[in-house]
């Protein structure tokens, strides 16, 4: 096991670095990174100053050393438009995304995994027929007009919801569903199939025969075992997530870290974006890392293959 | 000779037609007999889209982009107050909401054709690559397939829109590696299928040269499958250009997209719902459609593929 992880910790430090580089050389694409990282009103000496500390002036090779030395002391340069370290501001966003996020996993396996089950039970009848509905509309319907629909019809026609920005638990019921509804489906279609495939095994049917209760075999022996794919999902989840978070948070006006992406780009702060995407990438590295030991717990084969 | 290797289809039965049939499968011995028949309505939706796209200004009543300020924020002619100049109402800067969604499907069908063409096209290149030649070349390209999965695509697309500037070539390349990662994940699979086969021993011992194996022997007989792939992605590329126009990371303003229509009709969705939820109304209509059509399509050309 401690292997396993040592392992997976090396490959994430791999990709992390990959990201930052490539980072590093978006940031030159356009030639001089000096005009992505100051304001448009910024005097020639501001510039020189810049590419002073930045290293401009030396190979590329040198700035690249630079940028990475400041990176490993937490210094992912200063936002533009809010004139403070970026990474600062990234971390004061932080809680307010992270509030949000288990309440639509929560969501999505509340609703999604029983659904899954019961489409499973009863395939081909009319609550599968209805699961099929559901994961067919959730995969076409963009979520930042689901979640400007359901401002349509919560807010300005019936009343009942706030419309957006933090506050008290109504605030948080349309950022959820909008966040949560591809969980959903995604949990029910992963469930439904997992099931399927399980109540076909042979321990299932062994389960039956030893005359244990329906209920028992199906919550117990069948769901428990349906369960490790859906937990594999998690991985493309968390990516999900962190792109739904953009959008949702850009809906509803909610300050997370997917709105600060937001504002970041339309407001072309480089420099915001540029930490934004490598924090970003170390929180998607650190889960995943966290779900691979978890699954590797749950499932031996997996550590040892 | 792609289609005469595959194991002849067993679905003696034409069932009755249902939509939902088509993407929810049954399993087991159901699946095989249910294969449904023709999508006619989503190939009909398809096509209206199309046709709009292709004849937009033969179509579109109005500019999609001229201001008519005195006729802005007018509701659809249904509702009271709409005006039969405009079917489906006005934008706040006075705009035909109708011509700016037919002059939209271009650039959602244009993205769509590029994007697919360049990134649909990187990932079979990888795929034939990886799993033709194997070893240290396939490990290294894999383990970059499985780190395009990990990290969101839609974040390197705003970093790109930021340091590229917004465009149609910049939505080509940020679309593009959201896709080859699956593309390749999926084609390879099917290459290391291919390569124990008979005919390309034979081929090898003729001494064909490697690449001219991937080429005239791997190639056609991973076009089905691409093909599927290509398909099933449309609207995934349809959504993610629609998504980033609405987020400022597509083609800038005042290009009418989809999901800029909705971006621009956020704020008056309080007073004008039509300018913002009509064009999503579009954009779910045709990813439903292409992706019933995709799946029809997949049952009949490579229903193996249905597990992904």
């Amino acid at each position: 096991m401690k292997r396993y992880i040592a392992r997976r910790l090396m490959q994430g430090a791999v990709l992390l670095c990959m990201v930052a580089t490539i980072v590093f050389f978006l940031g030159r694409l356009t030639g001089n990174p000096v005009d992505l990282m100051l304001p448009e009103d910024a005097t020639a000496e501001d510039r020189a100053a810049l590419t002073q500390t930045l290293g401009l002036d030396g190979p590329i090779l040198d700035q690249f050393a630079i940028f990475v030395g400041k990176a490993i002391h937490g210094d992912l340069g200063t936002s533009i438009r809010m004139k403070q370290p970026a990474v600062d501001a990234f971390f004061d966003r932080l809680p307010n995304t992270l509030v949000l996020i288990p309440w639509a996993i929560l969501l999505g396996m509340l609703l999604g995994i029983p659904l899954g089950v019961a489409a499973a039970l009863h395939r081909g009848g009319l609550l599968d027929r209805a699961a099929g509905t559901v994961a067919v509309l959730g995969v076409a319907v963009p979520s930042f007009w689901l979640g400007i629909l359901l401002i349509f019809v919560f807010s300005v026609e019936l009343g009942w919801l706030p419309s957006g920005r933090m506050g008290g638990p109504a605030h948080y019921v349309l950022p959820v569903i909008t966040l949560g509804t591809f969980l959903v489906a995604g949990f029910m279609r992963i469930t439904r199939s997992a099931m399927l495939e399980v109540m076909e095994s042979e321990f299932v049917k062994l389960a039956r025969i030893k005359g244990l209760s329906e209920a028992v075999v199906i919550w117990k022996h069948c769901l428990r075992n349906a369960l490790i794919p859906v937990l594999t999902l998690w991985g493309v989840f968390v990516g999900n997530l962190i792109t739904g978070a953009i959008v949702t948070e850009t809906v509803f006006a909610w300050p997370g870290i997917g709105r600060l992406t937001y504002e970041a780009v339309i407001y072309r702060d480089f420099p915001l974006l540029q930490a934004v995407i490598i924090l970003k990438s170390i929180l998607i590295l650190a889960i995943n890392l966290a779900v691979d030991i978890l699954y590797a717990y749950v499932d031996p084969r997996i550590r040892l293959a | 000779m792609a289609l005469a290797d595959r194991p002849p289809s067993t679905d003696a039965v034409a069932p009755r037609f249902s939509l939902w049939r088509l993407v929810w499968p049954m399993g087991g011995k159901a699946r095989v007999r249910r294969t449904a028949r023709v999508p006619w309505i989503p190939i009909a939706i398809i096509s209206v889209i199309v046709v709009m796209a292709i004849f937009a200004p033969l179509l579109a009543p109005y500019s999609p982009i001229d201001q008519t300020l005195r006729d802005k924020l007018l509701p659809p002619a249904w509702m009271t107050g709409g005006s039969d100049k405009y079917f489906l109402g006005t934008d706040a800067f006075g705009r035909d909401i109708l011509s700016r969604l037919i002059y939209g499907a271009r650039v959602s069908l244009m993205v769509a054709v590029l994007a697919l063409t360049v990134g649909g096209g990187v990932g079979l290149a990888v795929g034939i690559v990886a799993g033709y030649v194997g070893g240290a070349v396939d490990s290294v390209l894999m383990r970059l397939v499985d780190a395009a999965f990990t990290f969101p695509a839609i974040l390197f697309a705003l970093l790109l829109s930021v340091t590229m500037g917004q465009g149609l070539g910049t939505l080509v390349v940020a679309i593009t590696l959201l896709l080859w990662a699956s593309f390749a994940r999926v084609i390879r699979g099917e290459v290391l299928s291919l390569r124990q086969r008979d005919f390309v021993a034979l081929a090898r011992v003729r001494g064909c040269s490697a690449p001219r194996i991937m080429l005239t022997h791997i190639l056609p007989n991973v076009l089905n499958t691409f093909m599927v792939l290509v398909t099933l992605n449309i609207g995934v590329v349809i959504i993610a250009e629609a998504t980033l126009s609405f987020l400022g990371a597509g083609i800038p303003p005042p290009t009418p997209t989809w999901g800029l229509m909705i971006s621009e009709g956020r704020g008056r969705i309080a007073d004008a719902w039509w300018v913002a939820l009509i064009p999503g109304i579009a954009i779910t209509l045709m990813v439903l459609s292409v992706n019933l059509f995709g799946d029809w399509l997949r049952d009949r050309l490579d229903p193996r593929l249905r597990q992904l």
